[in-house]
């Protein structure tokens, strides 16, 4: 045990030292996962397209089934008239950073949680042998647009609520919604990265995948007022899903955050999307490299 | 450091040596449960010291038991596994580090698993080939043509995989690994599960695709006739070495194999005698007599239907496991190659 461990450390320190001083290759190939992941979803819509009915379908039925998480919150304000302290406009406002920036993660790599299969029945070394980034492969494998139905979903919502809201707004407040949609989508997708490379392990771990992504998605969509303490630090310090919606969100509409943390946290969110992007980067390619010396 | 390693490789590959193995081995770790809590870690060597060379333009035949350690070392030379040891290179280029650089210079078919995009006209399939390799365009056409000719894909170019037959689908996915203009074809038992005709498609093309292209082809099968009619050149392998290496001819020396003729007579006679076919089988008028597969059978033909009332024959072929057992076994009888007698999976328990 002790064994790999000094092994995976090794790997990582040569990873970084690879990164460091390769630079250059970094950003071509990042550009050529790029253009794999656009010929490929490419290829995934056009196959989607010639089942029209089908995918019209689907779409309506992931808008639907997703807009019933803010029925239930509806539902629940038509008994009471705060939720921890937060009115309807408040959590709808929470509801719909949430649920948006996942839906955009969800829909760029949403997929990956399939890797496991792939893995197990052997299908993962047909996307070896294509000269693309493999990580990009697996990212764009079984695209479907019918994952807009929640993000359309999320922003309606999002919309309402700031329509509603009575907030003093300020340049700087307006900003920070797209900046929030936008970095709480890559702290989400680094969560689907790092699933999909704890996959290469361990193949039927995309339930404990779903629990952080699926799970962490509701959690946000709540005022954190409302839970305890430590589950706050957990999402907070060891998996920083606060930095999604919460603690920006928090800022925009003059809420203190139940923990005791500096305002500057609020604008944290890029710089911690950054640090989780290259986190799961890095778990990623362990993860290939492991697959890659022991095969399925 | 490894740069310039890169650049002798590329040297080395200028002189002859396509595919360069030198002491190749593969080492999976295998956790087994043996109680409630205790796992028993065990190191099951796939391949051993596995060392051949493969020149441009050669056709060869890597055959074997399963489980033997053919593809795993296909997925060593394609770049999908990381050796565990010994040396490794196509085309100059270790595979596993620069598995990309290495994908747009080789072709791959996997016999049971289609690249080919299920839902879509297959013409669809080749246009992504043709943007994610970035082939040129005039290159792309000129191939696409050649292939579609060669193999018979005119009408089916608008229809979705999902319809094609078996047969057509493997002329599609051999189609569509050679787009890019690979220098070198890995085929995974490319006629397995095709009619006699799919099978004798494939096989005309590839033998043109070597002789005009000069592409070097390694391929598995089960099929000996695959190997008769392609590969000047067999590699058995098992228990993750090499066992033999050389001419197929040689093969059947080695193991002493046997073809079968099936003998039609006008009546029920004593068994044929005719050295050095022995009659193995009688069932009324219809006898078996086996003789050395290194030989002719016309002689024999011709002396039978000279001394005997013969209303029909037929000639049959060993099949490989046949010949590959025999050849095993007779290997591991002479003794005097004791070094590459087979012996049982070195498997050995570390803790």
């Amino acid at each position: 045990m002790a064994e790999t461990a000094e092994a995976v450390e090794a790997a990582e320190v040569a990873e970084v030292a690879d990164t460091a001083y390769g630079g250059a290759r970094t950003y071509g190939r990042t550009r050529e996962g790029l253009r794999a992941y656009r010929l490929i979803t490419a290829m995934w819509i056009r196959s989607a397209v010639a089942y029209r009915a089908s995918f019209v379908m689907t779409t309506l039925g992931n808008f639907t089934a997703t807009a019933l998480d803010f029925v239930a919150i509806l539902l629940m304000f038509s008994q009471v008239d705060t939720l921890g302290g937060y009115r309807l406009p408040e959590v709808a406002f929470l509801y719909g950073l949430s649920s948006s920036a996942f839906g955009l993660a969800d829909l760029a790599l949403g997929s990956m949680q399939r890797l496991g299969r792939r893995v197990r029945d052997g299908t993962l070394d047909t996307l070896l042998v294509r000269p693309a980034p493999v990580l990009a492969q697996v990212a764009a494998d079984r695209f479907a647009l019918r994952r807009l139905g929640r993000i359309s979903q999320g922003l309606g919502v999002l919309g309402y609520a700031i329509a509603a809201l009575d907030i003093d707004w300020t340049p700087l407040k307006v900003a920070m919604v797209p900046l929030m949609l936008l970095s709480g989508g890559a702290i989400f997708g680094s969560v689907f990265v790092a699933g999909a490379a704890f996959q290469f392990a361990a193949q039927d771990a995309s339930e404990v995948q779903n629990s952080f992504t699926f799970g962490g998605q509701t959690l946000l969509q709540y005022p954190p007022s409302i839970f305890a303490k430590e589950l706050v630090r957990g999402v907070t310090f060891v998996l920083p899903l606060a930095f999604v919606n919460w603690l920006p969100a928090l800022y925009v509409l003059g809420r203190p955050y139940p923990l005791d943390l500096p305002v500057w946290v609020a604008f944290a969110p890029p710089l911690v999307a950054v640090g989780c992007c290259a986190l799961s980067g890095l778990a990623w390619r362990v993860g290939l490299r492991s697959y890659r010396s022991t095969g399925s | 450091m490894d740069r310039g390693v890169k650049g002798a490789g590329e040297g080395a590959a200028a002189d002859g040596a396509f595919i360069e193995l030198d002491g190749v081995e593969k080492v999976f770790d295998v956790l087994r449960r043996t109680g409630f809590l205790r796992r028993e870690r065990r190191q099951v060597r796939a391949v051993d010291s596995l060392s051949f060379t493969v020149a441009r333009g050669e056709m060869v035949g890597y055959i074997g038991p399963n489980g033997a350690g053919k593809s795993t070392t296909i997925k060593m030379l394609t770049g999908i596994l990381t050796p565990s040891g010994g040396r490794l290179r196509v085309a100059g280029i270790d595979p596993s580090r620069e598995r990309t650089r290495l994908a747009q210079r080789i072709g791959v078919v996997f016999g049971q698993r289609t690249t080919l995009w299920w839902d879509l006209p297959l013409i669809d399939s080749y246009r992504l080939m043709h943007r994610m390799y970035r082939i040129p365009d005039a290159r792309y056409r000129e191939n696409l043509d050649r292939c579609v000719e060669l193999l018979e894909l005119g009408a089916l170019l608008d229809v979705p995989v999902r319809q094609l037959s078996l047969g057509q689908r493997m002329r599609g996915d051999i189609a569509a690994a050679l787009l890019h203009d690979p220098e070198v074809l890995y085929l995974d038992e490319p006629t397995i599960g095709l009619d006699v005709v799919s099978k004798a498609k494939v096989r005309e093309f590839l033998r043109d695709l070597n002789a005009e292209r000069g592409t070097t082809v390694l391929l598995t099968t089960h099929d000996l006739q695959d190997i008769e009619q392609l590969c000047s050149r067999v590699m058995v392998i098992d228990h993750g070495r090499l066992m033999y290496d050389g001419a197929l001819a040689g093969l059947h020396e080695v193991g002493d194999s046997e073809r079968t003729l099936v003998v039609d007579l006008e009546r029920e006679l004593p068994p044929i005698e005719a050295p050095p076919a022995r009659v193995v089988r009688v069932e009324g008028p219809r006898q078996w007599l086996a003789f050395p597969a290194s030989g002719s059978a016309a002689p024999l033909v011709a002396r039978i239907a000279a001394e005997y009332p013969l209303v029909d024959l037929s000639v049959r072929e060993p099949d490989i496991e046949a010949v590959i057992a025999k050849m095993l076994r007779s290997l591991g009888d002479t003794g005097d190659r004791k070094d590459a007698a087979p012996r049982p999976p070195s498997e050995r328990a570390v803790s």
